[in-house]
This record gives C-alpha cells, sequence and structure tokens, in this order.
C-alpha cells in the first residue's frame, strides 16, 4: 500500500511539489529566481519557451499544471507573449489547486515580479505541508519508462528487467507506459501481435510507420552518436532493444502526450506528430519524453540507460537503471539499479524484483539518486497531434 | 563479477548469426555457453557483435531471433560487425568520430 497525497480534484499524489511555470522564454529568469529559496521545499520551475500559441504546449501545461504531484501552481507570464495563461489559470482553478498568475510587465519588472513570486510560494510551502494523506493502491498507480543514453547493453540487461517488472506492475493493476515509437522501428509486426483487439494492432502498426516517415523525412533516426559507440549499429538493433522494456503482456492501448490511461494494463504513447513534418524532430533530448509521460499521469519514470544518463525531472521522480556494469562503476552516484548484474550472472527475475520494491519505496517518499542530488530538468517544444482514434483504449 | 563469465560471448537468440561480447574481447578462441568454440578475429568492447558464421554481403544480420539490418560487405566468421560492414534498413546510422583536426561528424558508412 501506498501513503499517497490526496488533490482536491481526487487524484492521488507521490510528491507533493510546487510548480512555478514560464510562460514564455522572457519569463523564465524571474521563474528561476523565484525558486531558488523553495527548492529544498519542492518548488520547481517548468516551462514553454515559445512566444507562439501550440495547442499541444497548451494541453501539456494544462495537465502538469493539475498533476497529481502537483499542489499549487504560479504562472509567470511576461505579458505579450501569445500563450493563453488565462485558460491554463481558469484548468488549474477548476482542479481545486491554488493558482497565482504574475505578468511581469504589470509587476514593474524582475526584482518585483521575483519578490512577490517567492512571497506567494512561501505561504503555499506551509500550505501544502497540510495536505492530506491517503491510501493509494497499486492500480491507481501510473508509471512512465524511457531508455536513454542506450547501448548494446540496454536491451540485453535494463530493459529486459524493466519489462519483467512492467509485467508484474501491470498485471496488480497500474498503468505502465512505454513510448518512443522512432525506437520501435522495425519490432511493429510483433508489438501488433501483443494488441488486445485487431483494430488496436492496426493502430500500433500505423504509429511506427509514421514515426518511421517522420525520421526518414529529417533524414536521421532516433540514434545518437554513444549509441553506436556502444555497439549499436542500426535504428533495428536499437529498436529491438528499447522493445524489451514493454515486457510480455498484453498491450491494451494506444495514447497520445496528455491522454490519461483510463485502467491499469500496458499502453503504448505514440509520441511522433501528427500531419505534415514540421517544427524539427518529436522529442528532442530524453527529457521531452518523460514530461510526455507525465502529462499522461505517470508518477514516476523508470530510466535505462547503458552510456550513463544523469538526469532528473521535474515534478515526477526518475529511477535510474543503469544496464552496463562498467558505466555503473563509473557513475554509481547517479544510479539507483544496477542492472548490469545480470551479464555477470545475477537472474533478471531478482533485478525485476529490486525494480519493484523500487518503484513502491519512491512512491512512499523515498528519495531517488537524482532527486536527492536536485536534478529538476524539464523541457517542452513546439508539437502537433490529432485526437486517438475509437480503437486506441480499452472498450 | 565473476570472472569465468568475462570475456564470454553470448547468443541471444538460436537463429542469430551475431553473438554479443559480454565484456572487452581479445581476438582467440572463445567457448560459447555451449561450448562450441569461435574464434575471435577483431578486439572487440563490451557490448559489440562478432559474426558466429560467415555472412554474405547482402544477408540480413540476425540478432534477438530478427533483422537488424543487412551486410554491406561479405563477413568472416569471428569478425566484428558493426557500421563498417553492415547498413539499417530504414534509416542510416550517424556517428560521430575523433579525427586529428578535431571531432568532425559524419555519417555512418552505410548509406
Amino acid at each position: 500500500m501506498i501513503n499517497g497525497y490526496l488533490r482536491q480534484d481526487g487524484r492521488k499524489g507521490i510528491r507533493n511539489h510546487i510548480s512555478v511555470v514560464y510562460l514564455v522564454e522572457c519569463a523564465r529568469f524571474v521563474a528561476d529566481e523565484i525558486v531558488v529559496p523553495h527548492r529544498e521545499a519542492g518548488a520547481q520551475v517548468i516551462g514553454f519557451p515559445g512566444c507562439f500559441p501550440n495547442e499541444y504546449a497548451q494541453k501539456m501545461l494544462e495537465r502538469l499544471g493539475t498533476h497529481p504531484n502537483v499542489g499549487a501552481v504560479l504562472l509567470v507570464s511576461l505579458g505579450c507573449e501569445s500563450f493563453n495563461r488565462f485558460a491554463l489559470e481558469k484548468v488549474i482553478k477548476a482542479s481545486g489547486r491554488p493558482v497565482k498568475s504574475i505578468v511581469i510587465q504589470k509587476t514593474g519588472g524582475t526584482a518585483s515580479a521575483i519578490q512577490i513570486g517567492r512571497d506567494w510560494v512561501a505561504q503555499q510551502v506551509n500550505h501544502l505541508a497540510k495536505t492530506p494523506r491517503v491510501e493509494m493502491g497499486m492500480d491507481e498507480l501510473i508509471i512512465g519508462t524511457i531508455c536513454g543514453g542506450s547501448d548494446a547493453t540496454s536491451g540485453i540487461t535494463g530493459n529486459p528487467a524493466v519489462g519483467l517488472a512492467f509485467d508484474r506492475l501491470g498485471a496488480e493493476g497500474a498503468a505502465c507506459i512505454f513510448e518512443e515509437t522512432g525506437e520501435l522501428i522495425g519490432c511493429e509486426q510483433i508489438m501488433a501481435a501483443r494488441a488486445a483487439t485487431p483494430e488496436l494492432a492496426i493502430e500500433l502498426r500505423a504509429s511506427v510507420e509514421k514515426a518511421a516517415m517522420y525520421y526518414d523525412t529529417l533524414g536521421f533516426g532516433s540514434f545518437a552518436a554513444g549509441n553506436a559507440e556502444g555497439g549499436l549499429s542500426t535504428i533495428e538493433e536499437k529498436s529491438m532493444g528499447a522493445y524489451a522494456k514493454s515486457g510480455s503482456a498484453e498491450i491494451v492501448g494506444l495514447i497520445k502526450p496528455g491522454d490519461v490511461p483510463p485502467t491499469g494494463g500496458l499502453y503504448l504513447m505514440d509520441v511522433v506528430p501528427d500531419g505534415e513534418v514540421r517544427y524539427g524532430f518529436p522529442n528532442i533530448s530524453d527529457n521531452a519524453e518523460i514530461v510526455e509521460m507525465m502529462a499522461s499521469g505517470a508518477h514516476m519514470t523508470l530510466f535505462v540507460t547503458g552510456r550513463g544518463s544523469v538526469v532528473g525531472s521535474a515534478i515526477a521522480p526518475v529511477i535510474k537503471i543503469c544496464a552496463n556494469p562498467e558505466t555503473f562503476a563509473r557513475l554509481s552516484e547517479d544510479m539507483d539499479i544496477n542492472a548490469g548484474r545480470i551479464l555477470s550472472g545475477t537472474s533478471l527475475a531478482d533485478v525485476a524484483q529490486e525494480i519493484y520494491e523500487h518503484v513502491v519505496s519512491v512512491a512512499n517518499g523515498a528519495e531517488t539518486k537524482s532527486e536527492a542530488l536536485g536534478h529538476a530538468e524539464f523541457i517542452l517544444t513546439y508539437k502537433s497531434f490529432d485526437p486517438i482514434g475509437p480503437a486506441c483504449l480499452p472498450a | 563479477m565473476k570472472s569465468d563469465l568475462l570475456n564470454k560471448l553470448l547468443q541471444l537468440s538460436p537463429d542469430d548469426n551475431v553473438l554479443v561480447a559480454l565484456g572487452a574481447t581479445q581476438p582467440g578462441e572463445n567457448t560459447l555457453a555451449d561450448g562450441r568454440k569461435i574464434t575471435v578475429q577483431t578486439p572487440v568492447t563490451l557490448g559489440h557483435k562478432i559474426a558466429s558464421r560467415n555472412i554474405a554481403r547482402g544477408d540480413k544480420i540476425l540478432k534477438y531471433g530478427v533483422s537488424i539490418g543487412s551486410a554491406t560487405v561479405d563477413i568472416l566468421v569471428g569478425q566484428h560487425v558493426h557500421v563498417h560492414n553492415m547498413k539499417s534498413d530504414y534509416t542510416a546510422t550517424y556517428m560521430l568520430s575523433e579525427t586529428a583536426d578535431g571531432d568532425q561528424t559524419k555519417g555512418g558508412q552505410n548509406d
């Protein structure tokens, strides 16, 4: 059983954060400064840098401002950007969370905006300390997984271990999300065979075909230079390793960023934009993927790395599972779990058990390595999606 | 780490024509878990692939029991299998290489 935080809208979180949200890059410095004295108390900066409006970014910040791990939200606007702060404030207010907007052009400038913001956050810190605690079942937990800084060990140790842990978490009722359809290229047939319905199988295949077409147009696959150095030769090889994170359970649905899974079980998130190729690469770095899963309600992320990523995230804790024993030896201060032990004889089941136990203890408040180090990365860029079709969700 | 498992080559699926190095591996005879012997031709580091049989140019490279690309040249048993002798059947692989002129980017030799 998990000891969660009860929000006014009935959702349950595993953290009690205050989000300070910049609504354009021009307001970011003020947001960063507001958070400085309140970081230890759980205040974090998130936001969107663009001045042009974007429906996707609006939806992402609406979902994140009402994320169950977030208890209060401060919006920081320059004043002339196109982001619809009125709509965002309304959605957050309707969820019952305390929300305030600071418009720098109206408050007298940088220093006064920072002071007003810090004072408000200080009040919220006291207020949030009284958030009711509540029992939370495994069936109320949403867990995302990604892999980043992959090498050839990722697909042999860390990813299959997460897959095994996902099988158990999903069977116990948790909603489990895997994503990055650009890293499932080559796996579309075997993945579609695991769909709960024939109609969903068609949607799963189509999402990967869309990714292949999208990356082909851009001229680069979802493949970084370090992947090749780590022994991966092609996107198909990387994909097969990444695919192992999904385990072996039936795939019950396909969601897009911001869609909250309606039931427990395993979901694929389609992260590649719809329509013509625009705005550049779908997810420009690992944190963009974490952000999208959080927007779909993920309480935490299981992050498998081979080369050695050190990131964490704002809002939702990141458990780092190191696939490569040599990397673990070098970067153990950043790694929560050493899955590379599998190469020297530890069973996949033992590492999966350790991941499962970590999920439960982190849900109960235990700090991950990246949380203890103060990591709180966040990135949100331009994208465009059509809504999911009727065959995508469980009946 | 148990030393008897170091320098072993792992076959992930019965159909595979490549093996995965479980640690830095030097040229020489290497005994697989099932007792078969492979003579490694090229030194490789953790995670890299070694051909477990002769692979002809154009043949699929099989790992995890599925195709992960095609051979661009004839590959002999025991040789390193990587971007210099195989390519994606989807999108080209991007690599960074260090040269005397400093860091330069180039595409993999597989486009």
